[in-house]
């Protein structure tokens, strides 16, 4: 599973959601892409860290954590990452 | 607790000498905070690290926990401890731990056998300045490294500035240390912290690798060539528990460390 390049927004939200699925072992269909990721992936700040590392890595891109402050749902993240590829 | 002259059992931390190599894994649940317990050991490491060092060329200090590497000094404790005092003892308490957790990390930092950092997860505040004793870092892909002591009202206290500003240029330490934001494994490679980044769970295995390679090596060329190449700051790191200490007393300090120890948020290390 390799980020593309040319990834349109909805390309990016779609590997989020499924990269999300994958490791935190939570159903793909049970993702709704505006619902608290926190809550729906049932993560803990250490864990936090650990997707925020997952998507950098996956996205190969730099995001300041403080860029994530309150966003809560897929969509805005996947907005955050968009702006940077 | 078991200890013999070569391997120690604890509650916080172990070590053993293997094929010429001390490893001291740290083991302190959730994520090897640094409070009394772990600084006790550490100190019985630092004793008996002299006689630990004959026969050994190199030390690798890595975490059995799986968040991480170390999540830094235990801002529980400090808190409940500088609660239950009075400000100047709390004030003596503070420097006083400061001033042994130094020692231990000067002695790393400074010993004649070559140190690796096989760090993964959070690398965090004390964590991070752990690693940053040793000599060469060795990161798993998903480590990640922050100075987030400016949200307390304080700055980094267990020598972080110095050493870092020792290996890096100014302008990266000024951003990683006024943002406080964190950083991955890449990012602490192409700034020049980390010299391998490898994949998940992999960062002993390669410290291994790397410290059978150290021991073809004359040791005491290689003592020279560190000690050549290596500085100890010792006077920007006194400067650091003088400005640490000064900060602590500050209403501000008590303040940020109460917001942590009862945040739930999922990123407490925040502002």
């Amino acid at each position: 599973m390799k980020a593309s390049p040319m990834a349109t927004a909805d390309q990016t939200l779609d590997e989020i959601l499924n990269l999300a699925s994958a490791h935190f072992k939570v159903p793909r269909e049970k993702l709704n892409p505006d619902e608290d990721f926190f809550k729906a992936l049932g993560i803990d700040s250490l864990q936090t860290l650990e997707l925020l590392t997952r998507l950098e890595n996956h996205f190969h891109v730099e995001l300041p954590d403080y860029e994530l402050q309150g966003v809560t749902d897929f969509r805005t993240l996947a907005e955050k990452i968009q702006a940077r590829l | 607790m078991k200890s013999s002259s070569s391997a120690h059992d604890g509650k916080a931390l172990s070590w053993q000498v293997r094929e010429g190599v001390i490893e001291l894994a740290l083991h302190r649940e959730p994520c090897n905070e640094l409070g009394s317990l772990s600084l006790e050991e550490l100190e019985m490491f630092a004793d008996g690290f002299d006689s630990l060092q004959h026969g050994a060329h190199a030390l690798i200090i890595y975490s059995d926990m799986k968040a991480g590497f170390c999540a830094g000094a235990d801002l529980r404790e400090l808190y409940r401890r500088s609660q239950a005092m009075d400000k100047t003892e709390a004030l003596k308490s503070v420097r006083d731990f400061l001033e042994r957790i130094h020692r231990v990390l000067n002695l790393i930092d400074a010993a004649p056998l070559t140190t690796i950092a096989a760090v993964h997860g959070v690398t965090f505040g004390g964590g991070f300045e752990l690693a940053l004793a040793c000599d060469l870092i060795i990161a798993d892909k998903m480590a990640r490294f922050c100075f987030p002591e400016l949200r307390l009202g304080l700055i980094p206290g267990f020598g972080g500035i110095p050493r870092l500003k020792r290996d890096l240029g100014n302008a990266v330490v000024r951003d990683l240390l006024l943002t406080g934001r964190s950083f991955n494994a890449t990012k602490a490679q192409q700034i020049g912290l980390v010299s391998q980044v490898v994949g998940e769970a992999e960062a002993l295995r390669a410290a291994r690798a790397t410290a059978a390679q150290l021991g073809k090596f004359d040791l005491e060329t290689a003592a020279a060539a560190k000690s050549f190449i290596k500085p100890i700051p010792h006077e920007e790191l006194r400067q650091e528990i003088d400005i640490f200490c000064e900060l602590f007393s500050r209403p501000a300090v008590a303040a940020g460390l109460k917001k942590f120890v009862e945040s739930t948020e999922a990123q407490p290390y925040l502002p």
